[in-house]
């Protein structure tokens, strides 16, 4: 029985050693390392063979020097910056769209649910990438939308579009909208409905009763929601290389560069570093959201 | 007490003076193509407590939410002190409704909750601490105020329900199975203080129950309804002595039905001729019911004297053997089995310990009632 359980919550841990922890030393390794024309391009390299001398060696060639770097640079610092402000928007229109569709799906009947659940869900039995692919169809000059717009004679210049921060945050509502309509709606969905016709029956119209009740009681699924959203939005890479422009500076793109185009795998890793650092702090909120809206539901 | 002030009955239906708080005018309710409610008709009284009894899915709550304003009628028309309240949306209604599943706010305090429909309301801010306060005195909750509703029983979540509904001063209180979660004993205390509440502040009350000892209990009219249709309107003793249809009758209390055709005595009521070879029951009752007339005799079991032997000058008596015993502690029902095959049950007071009890199974009987114990139903 005892053994059981351990065996139970062994798992788990051996999975996220082997599958976060041990990764993030390696990355955080390379950080600390400096650039090098070899395989693998840094130094220094561990060798064991060389027993403690090899050890001691190895440790006073890491250094900070990549974290001191990203100071230098101010292209790092407003990477981040921008990547916040781009996150922190897309996050709030997602919550705008997201909310409504989540309130609808709740309040359908009931026959309908699956369905709904159905098409919120449809979008990830395509490849993500596949998906961003096409947004540059419909959003380019010659695109879907602007061939619309013009027929429809509303503009006669095709609008610029595509390779700008709008449509990177038209591909990021898209692309986490699900991560944002279903805990809203898993919320929602648990709300008895004589709640808000009580309030009613104590004096509020229908519109005061949804900010007074129904805001308030979907709250953790709002919270959960914009997490599921902000996070994986801050680190984005597919959808600002796909759909945004030159101006467009975010934190993924930016590592990316320094990985591929520079070969700087010891700034690429610090910059990572930080990122995931940053993300430490929305992470430890989330956590602490969902243990208390689960020792609420006790 | 050495004058005693004379007690005058409540009865508002019976003074044809007195105007209906509530009125429903020929209401039909359809979800669709399924009748809910079929073309009803109800007056209810000021300061009446009302209840609404029936099996599950006859259409109290349904009845309860067109009162509310959650439903609209189909058909036919609701006044509230005169005035038509078909049109009047549910939060500006003068009628409060207890949520069967209580539908406190649970992200509120029980202050908070209590306090919700006054800050809704005209009340000036400064006086809305002394109703709630006032509230929670009257329900006994002073001490759980700053509590959210997941911190209380269910006893206590039953009581800020009714605090909260009783808060805003409703002129009608509507309250869906209001005890339906609650344990027998915490019910019936409950009931006791329900009554209380409700003299107290002279609200008038509607109340849905399936439960016909507690709608008994608490009410001042019992509103018996089956399949959308109110079968019976009257006080608990009324509906209980003089039920209007074989329905009400079984479904109110324990009843012995005894089938028969009805023949008019000449010395006035009805003689039921309901088996072969046996007397006719003979019932002093004064409907007009036509010769001949299928009909079905009523008697409750406690009204069904059980001896050894046939008792002198008895009305009506008929001889069995005792089939079955049920021992309740406080009383027993003797069930009779009669030689045509029927049991009729009879009802004792033990007022003897179980062991010198005078009748066992097997033992032969007679059962006798007098020509006023049941009652003639021709439904
Ligand atoms: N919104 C609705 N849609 C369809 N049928 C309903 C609806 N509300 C109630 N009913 C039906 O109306 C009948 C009466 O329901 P209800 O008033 O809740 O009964 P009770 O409260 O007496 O148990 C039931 O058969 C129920 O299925
Ligand atoms: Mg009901």
């Amino acid at each position: 029985m005892q053994l059981r359980r351990t065996f139970l919550i062994l798992v788990p841990y051996l999975w996220m050693l082997l599958f976060f922890l041990v990764p993030f030393f390696i990355v955080m390794k390379i950080s600390l390392s400096q650039v090098a024309l070899a395989i693998p391009p840094y130094t220094p390299t561990l060798d064991i063979t060389q027993g403690w001398d090899g050890l001691v060696k190895f440790f006073s060639q890491l250094s900070f020097s990549n974290f001191q770097f990203l100071t230098t640079d101010d292209l790092y610092w407003r990477a981040y910056v921008s990547s916040l402000e781009i996150a922190t928007v897309a996050t709030a229109i997602t919550l705008l769209v997201g909310y409504p569709i989540a309130y609808g799906m709740a309040s359908a009947p009931d026959e309908w649910r699956p369905t709904l659940m159905m098409l919120v869900i449809l979008p990830f039995w395509t490849s993500f990438l596949i998906r961003i692919y096409a947004w540059m169809g419909i959003l380019g000059r010659e695109g879907f939308v602007n061939s619309t717009l013009e027929w429809l004679g509303i503009i006669h210049e095709p609008l610029t579009i595509l390779n700008t921060n709008w449509a990177v945050f038209i591909g990021i509502v898209y692309g986490y909208l699900p991560f944002m309509i279903l805990p809203i709606y898993a919320a929602l969905d648990k709300l008895d409905v004589s709640l808000t016709e009580s309030a009613q029956d104590l004096g509020c119209t229908q519109i005061k009763a949804f900010w007074l009740i129904t805001v308030p009681l979907s709250r953790p699924g709002v919270v959960a929601g914009c997490f599921l959203v902000f996070i994986p939005a801050l680190g984005e890479y597919v959808i600002p290389s796909l759909l945004g422009g030159s101006g467009t500076l975010m934190i993924g793109k930016v590592l990316w560069e320094e990985f591929s185009s520079n070969r700087d795998w010891p700034v690429a890793s610090a910059v990572a570093v930080v990122l995931l650092l940053i993300l430490v702090v929305p992470i430890i909120l989330f956590q602490r959201n969902q243990q208390r809206q689960q020792e609420a539901e006790q | 007490m050495a004058n005693p002030a004379k007690k005058t009955v409540f009865a508002p239906w019976d003074d044809t003076n007195e105007k209906p708080l509530i009125t429903f005018e020929g209401v039909t309710k359809k979800f669709g193509s399924f009748v809910a409610i079929d073309d009803l008709n109800l007056q209810i009284y000021t300061r009446e407590f009302f209840a609404l009894l029936g099996p599950s899915g006859c259409g109290k709550t349904t009845l309860m939410r067109m009162l509310a304003g959650f439903e609209t009628p189909t058909q036919g028309r609701i006044t509230l002190a005169g005035q038509d309240i078909g049109p009047v949306p549910p939060n500006k209604r003068p009628v409060n409704m207890m949520f069967q599943s209580y539908a406190l706010f649970p992200h509120l305090t029980v202050w908070d909750n209590i306090a919700f429909g006054l800050r809704r309301s005209d009340m000036p801010r400064d006086q809305i601490p002394a109703r709630v306060e006032e509230m929670l005195r009257l329900t006994r909750m002073e001490k759980f105020a700053q509590r959210k509703p997941h911190q209380i029983s269910g006893g206590q979540r039953q009581r800020v329900a009714l605090a909260r509904s009783l808060a805003k001063a409703p002129k009608l209180l509507l309250l869906d199975e209001p005890l339906g979660a609650l344990d027998k004993k915490l019910r019936h205390d409950t009931q006791f203080e329900l009554m209380d509440i409700q003299e107290k502040t002279g609200t008038t009350f509607v109340i849905v129950t399936h439960d016909q000892e507690e709608a008994m209990t608490v009410a001042s009219r019992v509103a018996v309804m089956n399949q959308g249709k109110v079968v019976q309107v009257s006080t608990p003793d009324r509906i209980y002595e003089t039920p209007a249809t074989a329905y009400v009758a079984d479904f109110i209390g324990e009843v012995n039905l005894v089938e028969g055709v009805a023949s008019p005595n000449p010395a006035g009521g009805y003689a039921i001729a309901w088996a072969e070879g046996q007397a006719p029951i003979v019932s002093a009752c004064d409907k007009s019911i036509a010769q001949g007339a299928r009909v079905s005799f009523a008697i409750r079991p406690e009204k069904v004297r059980i001896t050894p032997d046939r008792p002198e000058g008895a009305q009506n008596a008929m001889q069995g053997k005792v089939h079955d015993i049920a021992y309740l502690g406080n009383i027993s029902t003797y069930h009779v089995l009669l030689p045509t095959g029927q049991i009729i049950k009879a009802q004792t007071a033990n007022s003897r310990r179980v062991e010198n009890r005078e009748f066992t199974w097997e033992d032969d009987v007679w059962l006798s009632f007098t020509d006023t114990a049941g009652v003639v139903l021709t439904e």
